[in-house]
């Protein structure tokens, strides 16, 4: 390109770029805040995106899903189907049923929109499974990210009802089957489980409020508090700014890596496209929920095999695996559901919840950490997380028992027996080797000699904007506000 | 420098990668107006979004390998002691009034007017004079209701061969209502070993028991005839329909709730009276003494 098309080019940019930000700055004055922002260090492991790509799968569900909510029939009620499903045509089936057959065949680009919210939701949440199991392995919900932790654990608690919620609404029989345990083993709630169960289903079951029910919380309270918590999650991300992976000149006191303009929003950039490609591949090529292919929900009816999406099947595992345990007291029953459907996810959530605090106490350590550790750098944690997904994958695995069953045709009785057995003593066997792995290698070692590795090819450089900040640091008085100090350019060599 | 340089030799890899990307766009909005369908709507639009990635990919790549690590220092630290002395100074100075009184009465007003907003929660439950514990424990049938089909025909013994099932419901009964699932099973009167107090439950070898599992509340949805045996799908509980729906094995910890079956003067089938215990899972609470017949 000759120079006068770059001048060119400058002249657009500035009447495109410049002028418009200096009208804005003049109305709203953010160009040192916005200087700062755009010189915000990102640490370059790959383990650091996993967070951002639960973030674009739920803008991505967000924009899936408005454009399905504008066709959704939210409602239990009779319908006549009227539309291109020809085996469905001109059948009785319930509206919510009929509407979602409907926009998947009769509106245009529907099925793509309603296959990429289905395979989003569930990248959404294994994403987020995988970035709690980063934080977990590298011990960063210490101090200071206690709280950010504890926001994290309830977006996937959310994360989990909201996917649920949504995979409820068609009211097709797979769906409404799930829907059926879900009240089981609502009343299965300690004490109150009745009443609960009454409150939240409106009636005996299914009962015409339920699906409505689900729709308000799926697409308007969860979504918000989503949005909200995930603005929290980042607010405080932002404040504490990024943990890192050790490596030379990198400690607690500092974040090394590239800045956010141009490089991390670019590639950041890179990733939000990478997600979205893969949702519409997805939800183009690979078919999810063909709820045609399992009919109107109709309560005594039920197709077979009967699967959940896995999200939820580790409940179903649980549900499977447990031996017919009840207690009566004073003329009662904790009922068999009870073990595997509320209290092991009460604990699950409830150990994860108090985890930061249990924590503490295992290492004794309660001190303020920004470098992430090396997952084998305390054998305690890194024990009980490799316990801990065993015992889930079993559980996992329990719930496609079915698969097993078809291809060993060893009858489901002796598969559960063999898979009891296994649930309770794999953690066991994998906790060792755990334990014999964090404790031949010391906290030096995997991880950390990875990044050490990496980092030395890259020069190291003070960031200008943030040599000034800490200029500034020095220099702020005991009684002094924050003023700002014009940053010193520090010359890129 | 560098950015100028960026200009004159643009890197063709990157520009080829957007153009893919627009072109796969356009290739999006071409097949959508043709209606080609779902394949061809995600393969475009999937595409438009892959070659983007690519590309600016590539580009953070160029502007990673040109450009150093950077250093951000943090100052997140806890404030100073004197900092944070003022600040709790002017959270707690005048002008707001130091009077405990104002303050807990305020504190009051705003946990009654808390407590009060949550009534119209009220609403979600069912109407007044519900008892859901009453409602779950409904033995659903009454001596001498009819037993019907799906489509409200009354049924024969002889309807069902041996070995056959049949999924009927009480005469007047909501079909969409879970509870009133019931389940016909016919096996022959020689391979029945019911309980000594049940042996006059059945007809001709037809007996009944609830569709609900006692372990989760799905429908019992496969029969097998060699082994007498009820499966639910959901969590493979097993029950012998042959033995008074006995759980064999599996979570589920009840048997099926059976009904007593007799012929009205037609010989269409009746109920001679409800289920022999509350139908579908049990609850905390489940009065577990009051299951016997």
């Amino acid at each position: 390109m000759s120079g006068d098309t770059g001048q060119k080019q400058s002249r657009i940019a500035r009447a495109l770029v410049r002028k418009p930000l200096r009208k804005a700055d003049q109305r709203l004055g953010f160009a040192g805040m916005g200087r700062e922002a755009l010189g915000k260090v990102f640490p370059d492991h790959w383990s650091f995106m996993l967070g951002e790509i639960a973030l674009y799968c739920f803008i991505i569900l967000v924009a899936t899903g408005i454009f399905l909510a504008m066709f959704f029939d939210p409602s239990s009620s009779d319908t006549t189907y009227i539309g291109s499903d020809p085996a469905l045509h001109g059948q009785e089936v319930s509206s919510a049923f009929a509407s979602t057959v409907s926009l998947s065949w009769d509106v245009r680009g529907g099925l793509l929109m309603r296959q990429v919210h289905h395979w989003a939701a569930n990248i959404f949440i294994c994403a987020i499974v995988l970035h709690l199991c980063r934080i977990f392995f590298t011990g960063m919900f210490r101090k200071p990210r206690e709280l950010n932790w504890t926001i994290g654990v309830t977006l996937l608690v959310l994360a989990i009802f909201n996917s649920f919620a949504g995979y409820s609404l068609p009211d097709d029989l797979l769906s409404g089957t799930g829907l059926h345990i879900f009240y089981s083993v609502f009343e299965a709630v300690p004490i109150v489980g009745p009443w609960l169960t009454y409150f939240v289903f409106g009636a005996g079951f299914p009962g015409p409020h339920i699906i409505p029910r689900l729709y308000a919380l799926h697409i308007f309270l969860v979504p918000a508090l989503l949005a909200a918590l995930i603005g929290a999650h980042m607010l405080v991300l932002i404040r504490q700014k990024h943990s890192h992976f050790a490596g030379p000149g990198r400690s607690d006191a500092n974040v090394v890596g590239s800045r956010m303009w141009p490089a991390y929003a670019l590639r950041s950039l890179s990733l939000l496209c990478a997600v979205g490609a893969v949702c519409f591949f997805m939800g183009g090529f690979a078919q999810i929920n063909p709820i045609w292919t399992w009919g109107e929900f109709k309560s005594y009816s039920i197709i077979s095999p009967s699967v959940a999406d896995w999200y939820i099947a580790w409940i179903e595992g649980g549900l499977r695996l447990m031996p017919p345990l009840e207690i009566h007291f004073w003329g009662m029953t904790v009922p068999n559901q009870f073990w595997p459907s509320i209290l092991l996810p009460g604990l699950t959530f409830g150990l994860l919840y108090a985890w930061p605090w249990i924590d503490r106490r295992l290492t004794g350590d309660r001190g303020t950490h920004h470098v992430a550790a090396a997952p084998t750098s305390s054998p305690r944690r890194f024990v009980v997380g490799v316990v801990v997904i065993t015992f889930f994958s079993v559980l996992l695995v329990a719930s496609g028992e079915e698969a097993i069953v078809m291809w060993t045709g060893v009858p489901v009785g002796t598969i559960r027996v063999t898979l009891r057995v296994v649930a309770l003593a794999l953690p066991f066997v994998t906790g060792f080797i755990a334990w014999r792995v964090a404790r031949g290698r010391l906290p030096a070692m995997g991880v950390v000699e990875e990044e050490m590795e990496e980092s030395t090819t890259r020069e190291l450089h003070e960031s200008p904007i943030w040599l000034s900040a800490k200029a500034r640091k020095q220099q702020v008085e005991p009684a002094g506000g924050a003023e700002e100090i014009e940053a010193e350019q520090v010359a890129e060599p | 420098m560098s950015r100028r340089a960026d200009e004159e030799r643009p890197p063709m890899g990157i520009v080829v990668c957007f153009g893919l990307a627009s072109l796969a766009a356009a290739g999006f909005a071409t097949t959508y107006v043709l209606g080609l369908g779902n394949v061809w709507y995600g393969g475009t639009f999937g595409g438009a979004l892959m070659f983007l990635a690519i590309g600016l990919g590539l580009w953070s790549k160029r502007i990673d390998s040109a450009s150093p690590e950077f250093v951000e220092q943090r100052d997140l630290g806890p404030t100073p002691e004197p900092q944070f002395e003022k600040f709790m100074g002017a959270l707690t100075s005048q002008p707001v009034p130091r009077s405990r009184v104002l303050w807990s009465m305020l504190g009051f007003a705003g946990g009654t007017l808390g407590l009060a907003a949550l009534f119209p929660l009220r609403s979600l439950f069912p109407q007044m004079g519900v008892n859901p514990q009453r409602s779950l424990e409904s033995r659903v049938y009454k001596r001498g209701q009819a037993i019907v089909t799906e489509d409200g025909t009354g049924v024969k013994p002889d309807d069902l061969e041996y070995g056959g099932v049949l999924t009927v419901f009480p005469e007047g009964f909501n079909i969409t209502e879970a509870a009133g699932a019931t389940l016909l099973v016919r096996i022959d009167p020689a391979d029945l070993h019911l309980p000594a107090n049940r042996t006059n439950w059945t007809v001709d070898g037809v007996v009944a028991y609830s569709k609900l599992c006692t372990h989760a509340g799905c429908p019992v949805g496969l029969y097998s005839d060699e082994s007498r045996q009820l499966l639910c799908p959901c969590h493979h509980s097993i029950f012998d329909a042959a033995d008074g729906g006995k759980p064999v094995e599996g979570p589920a910890s009840h048997p099926l709730p059976m009904l007593p079956l007799a012929t009205d003067e037609n010989g269409f089938l009746i109920a001679r009276g409800g289920f022999d215990r509350p139908v579908g899972a049990a609850w905390w609470g489940w009065p577990d003494g009051r299951e016997k017949p």
